[in-house]
């Protein structure tokens, strides 16, 4: 009964779906606001069904009930309990209706919360939500179905790709997907404004919360995911400018710079049609970006659950979305009256400039990205990867730290090249210092890490300067967000630049009792034992490690052989310091009784991570900082009233 | 149940390549100074059976021989780049991340220099005239 | 601002959606053929592997008549798939030598017995050497050598019995 309930409640979200954009339209037209309250309350409904939905298929994944083909495909009753509700997921229907989900249940935050935006635009904007999902719902029930039967159910399932099956499995996606998905509020926002052509600060204010929400999952997600795929594959690689990674990229990259273009607006009334722009672009690289995933159009080593048949209606939905809402702009933002100009030296100014430099390098990730295919069209076989994104998007971003570290010391509507670099000095000073510092001590280092080392260094001591000469206890939540977000941003620049320069590597093959050296610890293999796990046997080495200190501690890298489906897999051992990671994997036993070892030296790579988390935890100081705010505000609007 | 475990490993060992993979292939070069030189190269090369991994980074044997090889050659005094020119010659553009400049990738390295000419072009219009 | 400026995301997204499209509707081959295709084989000697036949050097392909190079393996399934093809041909009259890549006398001994021997000569190539030299991408490969020591074509995974035909007509072309 479970997947009848799923798929009973799929249709009703999409029936509601469709009544709440008719409800939207019949709003607009006869011009009647006070309709909003009842599309609010289709849109929490429609939200709930598409939990419920949702609900009903983790449910059967965890009673593995195959007769559900989804779950027979995807599943194993000899599965841990958490990849069986996480493997909900983890294959293309289900993670289909997390999106869905997630859509849905962004559209109902959306009406329950949203009291700032003027009501026609909130009519106009929900409807735009369902029309989303709507389209998403039918993609669901008609072409991939999560909640189809099987008769007669088999044996058992034929289980999980053994590389997801990782706790990793149930936040990442998760996260990434809220990211992705909650990105759709701003799509849905520009588009109501666009419609109701209502672009103003007070449209902004409306918009940025729900901007930084999506934002913050989105970073988690991509941190998340970033050290999954470092300690899964095997080889220690933390960013690979793979096309799944670039597809996750570029909505972080456009939702980074409409966070800042979103503000100039609210404060400064300036950048209106390039903040609704990058409002339909965030959105839309999310769905692109889903759709290269799905489609299986460019080969990545992250594309699970790829299916390219169902490819072309994607295609379609995308052509209806994203090329509405491109039109709607080209349509009607020449009615949206210019917004303010700026002098170029002031913080406003150092916005614009971030905004360019990340559409900038979204561009060329989306263009890196697309070319193999491009270049497939014309018969021509070619690769792009790290050597051309580091090249072209690197210096880029460095500039970009640059101005980032400046930007914050500078004053709104105008300031003084003089008075900048007078208050930069400390940042400048530690820039240089930690640029020379690592040159002459740390040993050969390219021109991008040592630059990025510098850059970090600066940025990082830029970044407190708004603190400098407050009273810490008094300076507003936000401001602590967007420091502790920009430091963050520096710490992960050094962590990547250091680990990249300075990482150390060794790879040989040991008889048990052999000692190998890497970076002042001794490693010795100790010796290598099987074992077995519900749906999993491996070979596990025991590695004794000391470091230079006589302390004595264990690792034990596996090499795990799944049965259902047949699969090996290399699980790292990794041990954490403080100025780094010792990376340790076993591999496969040679003719000579020896074993392979493949050893890393990784310093201060856990500061790539970190850095990560700070950055969404200043977004979500950031976040709840102007909601205290604004929530202060009202309590005393009341109390005086 | 220890006995199953091995009768599972002896299963579970895909069909593969009967002869061991050369030592190169998972050790490195004595020499650092060359050793580095190979692995910044091999980061760069495309293993040609894989999803989209370089040979640095796949456990797949068509990688580790291509590991080896150009390991030998960097030890033989071989530049990194007419490694990587030979591996072209025999796999075409594909086998290299880094996409040799001519015609075809013209537009794709002048991309990032004409989005930042369009990008300053659009902000200025943003900007007071002084 | 520009007027035809607004019009610039739309513009850039319909390419976007053509190169989409184009993936789509016309999946690219993802075969990575050689670039050796047209040129002279690549210099090798190898040793003998299996019994009775004698290894194989790039110099036994510039005798004047076209022959097949066949990359094989006797742990390769696909390799199994094509061996009746690969004997129908020796039937026709081709000649077919071989490289066995990673191999062991004894494995490619059985695997003759088993599936037959089509081959005039089989060089061992134990670490894809030759394979990479060949610009070869997996086993089972094929190649036609023309007289020369020339390639002339390359025919990537298992030879199907439709495949038969081409292969012929490839090596007619190249005498």
């Amino acid at each position: 009964m479970t997947a009848e309930t799923g798929l009973a409640a799929l249709w009703l979200a999409a029936a509601l779906a469709a009544l709440q954009v008719l409800l939207g339209v019949i709003a607009l037209r006869r011009n009647m606001p006070q309709a909003v309250g009842a599309i609010r309350a289709v849109a929490i409904v429609q939200g709930a069904l598409a939990a419920i939905a949702m609900g009903a298929l983790i449910r059967a994944f965890l009673d593995t009930d195959l007769s559900v083909v989804l779950v027979a495909a995807n599943s194993h009753s000899m599965k841990p309990w958490l990849y069986k509700f996480a493997g909900a997921w983890g294959n293309h229907e289900g993670s289909m209706l997390l999106w869905v989900t997630i859509l849905g249940v962004a559209g109902a935050a959306v009406a329950k919360f949203e009291h700032r935006l003027a009501q026609p635009t909130l009519v106009a904007t929900l409807a735009a939500q369902a029309a989303i999902a709507l389209g998403f719902y039918a993609f669901l029930l008609f072409a991939s179905n999560p909640f189809a039967r099987l008769s007669p159910p088999p044996p058992d399932g034929a289980g999980l790709n053994p590389l997801l099956q990782d706790p990793g499995l149930a936040f990442h996606p998760p996260t990434l997907y809220a990211g992705y998905v909650g990105l759709s509020v701003a799509f849905s926002f520009a588009v109501g404004a666009l419609v109701t052509r209502d672009v103003g600060p007070m449209f902004a204010r409306a918009m940025r919360p729900w901007v930084l929400a999506a934002w913050i999952f989105l970073t988690l997600g991509i941190t998340a995911g970033s050290y999954w795929a470092y300690y899964e594959l095997g080889w220690g690689g933390w960013w690979f400018w793979d096309p799944v990674e670039n597809a996750s990229l570029m909505p972080w990259l456009a939702a980074t710079a409409l966070l800042h273009s979103v503000t100039v607006l609210a404060t400064r009334d300036g950048l209106r049609a390039w903040t609704v722009m990058l409002a339909v672009v965030a959105f839309s690289m999310s769905m692109i970006g889903t759709f290269l995933v799905r489609s299986g159009i460019l080969t990545s080593v992250h594309a699970f659950a790829v299916d390219p048949r169902r490819g072309s209606f994607i295609l379609v939905l995308l052509l209806l979305y994203i090329g509405g809402a491109l039109a709607l702009f080209g349509a009607r933002v020449g009615s949206v009256r210019q917004g303010k100009l700026f002098e170029p030296f002031s913080r406003e100014g150092s916005l614009v400039a971030n905004n360019l430099l990340l559409t900038v390098i979204l561009g060329i990730v989306l263009i890196g990205t697309f070319y193999p295919i491009i270049a497939a069209a014309f018969d021509i076989q070619l690769s792009v990867g790290p050597p051309f994104f580091d090249s072209t998007a690197g210096p880029i971003a460095l500039l970009l730290v640059a101005i980032m570290a400046a930007g914050p010391l500078l004053r709104w509507r105008r300031d003084e090249a003089e008075a900048l670099i007078q208050r930069s000095f400390p940042a400048i000073a530690a820039a240089l210092f930690a640029g020379v510092g690592v040159f002459l001590l740390g040993g050969p280092i390219g021109v991008l890490p040592l630059a990025g080392v510098a850059l970090a260094a600066g940025l990082a001591v830029a970044s407190v300067a708004p603190l400098a000469k407050r009273n810490l206890a008094r300076a507003p939540l936000h401001l602590w967000g967007m420091v502790i977000a920009h430091l963050g941003i520096a710490v992960s620049l050094a962590g990547m630049a250091i680990s990249t320069a300075y990482t150390q590597e060794t790879l040989l093959a040991v008889g048990v009792g052999d000692p190998a050296r890497i970076a002042g610890y001794t490693v010795r293999l100790e010796g290598v034992r099987p074992l077995v796990s519900d749906n999993w046997s491996a070979l596990e080495g025991r590695l004794a490690v000391t470091d230079e200190s006589g302390t004595r501690f264990v690792l034990r890298p596996q090499v795990r052989y799944f049965t259902t489906p047949v699969t090996t897999t290399n699980e790292s051992a990794i041990a954490t310091m403080w100025n780094g990671q010792l990376y340790t994997v076993l591999g496969a036993l040679g003719d000579d009784g020896r074993w392979q070892l493949r050893l890393w030296w990784k310093p201060f790579v856990t500061l790539i991570w970190l850095g990560g988390a700070m950055i969404a935890i200043g977004g979500a100081l950031s976040l709840v900082g102007h909601q205290y705010r604004l929530w202060r505000t009202k309590q005393r609007a009341e109390a005086f009233a | 149940m220890k006995a199953l475990a091995v009768v599972t490993l002896l299963l579970a060992a895909p069909l593969a390549a009967q002869t061991a993979l050369p030592r190169l292939a998972y050790t490195q070069l004595r020499d650092h100074d060359q050793e580095r030189q190979a692995r910044a190269l091999m980061e760069t090369l495309r293993c040609v059976v894989c999803q989209g991994q370089s040979i640095a980074d796949s456990d797949a044997d068509m990688a580790g021989e291509m590991r080896a090889l150009v390991r030998q050659r960097i030890a033989r005094g071989e530049a990194p780049e007419a490694v990587r020119s030979w591996l072209i010659a025999r796999y075409g553009d594909y086998v290299s991340y880094a996409p040799p400049l001519r015609a075809a990738t013209l537009p794709l390295w002048l991309a990032p220099l004409a989005l930042l000419a369009l990008g300053a072009w659009l902000a200025r219009a943003t900007f007071r005239r002084r | 601002m520009k007027r035809w400026l607004v019009w610039l995301p739309l513009c850039a997204f319909g390419i976007i959606v053509a190169v989409i499209a184009w993936g789509l509707w016309q999946p690219a081959d993802r075969t990575v053929r050689s670039a050796l295709v047209g040129r002279p084989l690549p210099d090798f000697v190898l040793p003998a592997i299996a019994p009775g036949k004698p290894g194989l050097a790039s110099a036994d392909f510039r005798q004047g008549s076209p022959r097949l190079l066949n990359v094989f393996a006797s742990w390769c399934v696909p390799c199994v798939a094509e061996a009746p093809q690969l004997l129908t041909l020796k039937a026709a009259g081709v000649p077919i030598d071989a490289i066995a890549i990673k191999d062991t006398p004894g494995d490619v001994a059985a695997f003759l017995r088993r599936n037959g021997d089509p081959y005039a000569r089989v060089g061992a190539d134990a670490h894809s050497r030759v394979q990479l030299a060949l610009g070869s991408s997996g086993v089972p490969e094929t190649f036609v050598v023309d007289g020369k020591g020339v390639i002339r074509a390359q025919h990537v995974g298992d030879i199907r019995a439709e495949d038969v035909p081409e292969l012929l007509q490839a090596l007619a072309d190249a005498k």
